[in-house]
């Protein structure tokens, strides 16, 4: 008898079961709204130029070896990372205030970040300290911190279905009623899934809350330079932040604006109150990968750190990184301009006033459904997209299929 | 020291050795801050003598040849490899590896792989494998309640093994007997009353072999004793394979135990390491093997460590991976692979050849004879406390504080005097 006999299945990721169900359809003109990863207009994953550039020097220098890297990672890497978050002119990283947990992605920078809060924040393995994610959010989110023991986690007011935008009175609300101390958890840019962030004076409103109610400041940033095809741009949320004084952490992924999805590269920055208090953070942090990975894998934050650190690389990169955010923007535009075209009800301003790989469509389960089953057009039940999945052969049907399901089904 | 003549061993140790750079054998990594391991690198760093010679190394340097070879052609492949796709792979991580890993572990042909009831999931390394396997134990092992132990760990082990379980929850760790200083060996019948003690349900982590950190492994004959031991006592193994073929240059006999207990019709766990035995220390390549008696339970389990791995590292990273599934895949350089480990398991054995030899001429107290008796990159000197200090601050020579040294790191410059410096430790009285 095994001892597993009981374990029940545990459900399937959504988005990757939609992948799944779209690879098994043999539909010819099926299009793959549901990935969270970027293609080109030939629909295609996209190895950015700099990137097999960068890749091909690495390999090739004999110097290297493959040792392993230190706990918290690839110095250099860490150390770029945080500054492309924070800026070249950081006064708090001039401070020397500001460190980094090279992690494997994105999620790994929040467990990491997750497990410390948990261990180390609002009193000594305090599990009950309230974690706010956003509702709507990257489902992820609450696996994380439930797993790094939270036991309290709540969602705070923010898409606002009926004037498809953002709920800020909801928001503001839900700030000036968290308990003192509680955690946000705020995406810096490019919101997953609405594609809806708050304008700098919004920030402004949201950040004057936080501070005079000691609120933690936990920034997931896994689109910058993506969004709006400018770095600096889409880290205004997080320099301001830095610049009003928060202690503060920073979960980055390199995973959308490198494309290396599957070299699994993250930074988490920590911005504390000064070195002496960074230290101290750092050194748990280091125990906590000890036991989780130990040391991270060396490839991915090569090539992110060499790039980052040559004036040459980073610019070929920027402009790489500018042609995926341009080719979304273009997607955007062209679809309302289908929708209004067709005549299609509603209004559908919000595609081309949303930001990142994202839309919230507005469409409700029922059309979902229809656009999937009956048009062979796959997105999330949420009615999210993403707009990489989108290309100039295959938009008119699209908008076509979108057109079908509003006006059929209710 | 030298006598008039090379031995012959000497020669060979010398042809083959890599003459770079002494520092070579250093990364802060797997080293906390603070932690006597960080002392221990930074006091090295910092000494000035000419003779220092640093043995608590993780022996990376041996794998340098290997990996400028084989291994950076298999990358430059897959950097100009135009279909390769940069996009998010399974939270189980690449199908290949996973195959080719779990076929290491259990053998091409074994029935439990024949049955298909094996889940295999990539890990970012050791650690992270030895981390999925804790959690899934936290999770189900016990389905009714939230399992926390015992668990039960070799005295000595790892020293990070404890927190690693811990970190998932569980916090009931205890230790078995395993290295008896006196024989300067395994005692079988200790470790043997340990486990019969264990209360049912306990988990029992086991080292297949090349046992960290004293190199003492099991014979097959013990190996089929304690696995009844195991059944009798419905206790559960975890297999821990870390530099597995670095042991005996033999991928098969060196996971033997997992092969028969798989045999046996019994369930484990298996955490196995790819960084060291490809030189690929950097990209933390990992298996996580876990042995179910029916594939009825295949899904549910798989689905389960998938919802495990999505809140810890959501995938793992795939460069690594691909060099090891290449190698493996492919019977040529699976001969080139094979040849390179023979070299380095046989240069190890002659460096522990030289060591007793030196230490029976100069006629240094003790019996050495676990030096050649044991194999693989480390090796449990057998010094106490007192005995380790003395090296460290008077020779300048640094074991790990466990009092295990890594082997690679003795060469023909070297050798001589750390020969002198143990003997210097074991005569001189404190």
């Amino acid at each position: 008898m095994s001892v597993f006999s009981e374990v029940p299945q545990a459900p399937p990721v959504a988005v990757f079961k939609l992948s799944a169900d779209f690879r098994e359809d043999s539909h010819p003109q099926k299009v793959n709204l549901g990935v969270g990863a970027y293609r080109t207009d030939d629909c295609q994953p996209w190895v950015l130029p700099v990137v097999k550039k960068v890749e091909r020097l690495i390999v090739e220098d004999g110097s290297l070896n493959h040792e392993y890297l230190p706990i918290l990672g690839l110095p250099e890497f860490r150390s770029a990372s945080s500054k492309v978050a924070l800026g070249d002119d950081s006064a708090a990283i001039k401070d020397n205030r500001v460190g980094g947990v090279q992690a494997l992605g994105g999620t790994g920078a929040l467990r990491i970040g997750a497990e410390f809060l948990r261990r180390w924040y609002n009193g000594v393995n305090n599990t009950a300290t309230p974690i706010y994610v956003s509702a709507p959010t990257w489902e992820n989110h609450n696996s994380v911190f439930a797993d790094a023991g939270f036991k309290d986690i709540r969602p705070y007011h923010y898409w606002d279905a009926a004037k498809r935008g953002l709920d800020l009175d909801g928001l503001l609300d839900d700030l000036e009623k968290a308990p003192e101390r509680s955690v946000f958890v705020l995406h810096a840019c490019a919101h997953n899934p609405t594609g809806t962030d708050p304008t700098p004076e919004e920030w402004k409103k949201i950040s004057e809350i936080m501070k005079r109610r000691s609120l933690f400041v936990f920034f997931d940033s896994a689109y910058q330079g993506f969004a709006s095809g400018d770095l600096d741009k889409d880290a205004w949320a997080i320099r301001y932040f830095v610049s009003e004084g928060f202690e503060l952490f920073v979960a980055q992924s390199f995973s959308k604006n490198f494309g290396l999805y599957n070299e699994r590269v993250g930074n988490l920055t920590v911005v504390a109150q000064d070195g002496e208090n960074l230290s101290r953070i750092l050194s748990q942090m280091e125990k906590i990968v000890r036991t989780t990975w130990s040391n991270p894998p060396s490839q991915g934050a090569r090539i992110v750190s060499k790039t980052l650190n040559s004036p040459e690389l980073f610019a070929e990169w920027k402009g790489n990184v500018k042609t995926m955010a341009e080719r979304v923007l273009l997607m955007r535009d062209q679809l309302k301009a289908k929708l209004q075209a067709q005549g299609t009800p509603g209004t559908w301003d919000h595609i081309t006033q949303q930001i990142g790989m994202f839309s919230f469509t507005g469409l409700n389960p029922k059309q979902v459904e229809y656009m999937i089953k009956e048009k062979h057009v796959y997105l999330m039940a949420s009615g999210r997209i993403n707009m990489c999945g989108l290309t100039t052969k295959n938009i008119d049907y699209v908008a076509q299929s979108i057109h079908d399901a509003v006006t059929k089904v209710q | 020291m030298s006598g008039p003549g090379s031995s012959p061993n000497e020669k060979v140790v010398k042809q083959n050795e890599d003459p770079g750079d002494p520092f070579s054998e250093f990364t802060n990594a797997h080293v906390p801050a603070g932690s006597p391991e960080t002392r221990l690198l930074s006091a090295f760093k910092n000494d000035t003598h000419t003779r220092k010679a640093y043995l608590a190394g993780r022996g990376k340097s041996a794998w340098k040849t290997f990996e400028l070879r084989l291994v950076r052609k298999i990358k430059q492949q897959r950097s100009t490899d135009p279909t390769s796709r940069p996009e998010y792979p399974s939270s189980l991580g690449l199908t290949e590896f996973t195959r080719r890993a779990t076929e290491v572990a259990l053998g091409k042909s074994s029935r439990a792989i024949m049955e298909d009831r094996v889940l295999g999931v990539q890990t970012p390394g050791f650690t992270a494998a030895v981390r999925l396997g804790a959690e899934l134990l936290r999770h189900w092992y016990d389905v009714c309640a939230v399992w926390s132990g015992p668990v039960y760990l070799s005295s000595p082990c790892d020293d990070s093994l404890a927190g690693i379980f811990q970190a998932a929850g569980i916090q009931d760790i205890r230790d078995y007997y395993y290295w008896d200083d006196t024989q300067r060996n395994v005692c079988l019948e200790k470790l043997l009353e340990d486990l019969s003690k264990a209360p049912q349900q306990s988990v029992v982590v086991l080292s297949a072999s090349a046992h960290y950190p004293t190199g003492a492994d099991l014979s097959q004959n013990q190996w089929a004793v304690i696995a009844n031991v195991i059944m009798r006592r419905r206790l559960f193994p975890f297999f821990l394979l870390p530099p597995q073929a670095l042991c005996y240059g033999d991928l098969e006999r060196g996971s033997w135990p997992v092969h028969y207990c798989a045999s046996q019709g019994m369930e484990l766990l298996c955490a196995q390491s790819f960084s060291h035995c490809f030189g690929l220390y950097g990209e933390a390549v990992g298996h996580l093997l876990c042995v179910l008696k029916q594939n009825s339970l295949l899904f549910s389990m798989e689905s389960q460590a998938v919802k495990i791995v999505r809140s810890l590292w959501a995938q793992p990273s795939v460069g690594g991976a691909h060099v090891v599934a290449t190698v493996l895949s492919n019977p040529g350089h699976l001969i080139e692979w094979k040849e390179e480990v023979k070299c380095i398991v046989e240069r190890c054995m002659l460096i522990r050849e030289l060591l007793r030899e030196r230490l029976r001429l100069l006629g240094t107290p003790g019996c050495w004879d676990h030096l050649t008796q044991q194999g693989g990159l480390y090796c449990f000197i057998g010094l106490n406390g007192e005995q380790l200090e003395f090296l460290s601050k008077k020779r300048h020579v640094y074991l790990f504080t466990s009092g295990c040294l890594n082997v690679s790191a003795i060469n023909s410059r070297n050798l001589d005097y750390i020969v002198e410096s143990i003997h210097l430790a074991v005569t001189t009285s404190f």
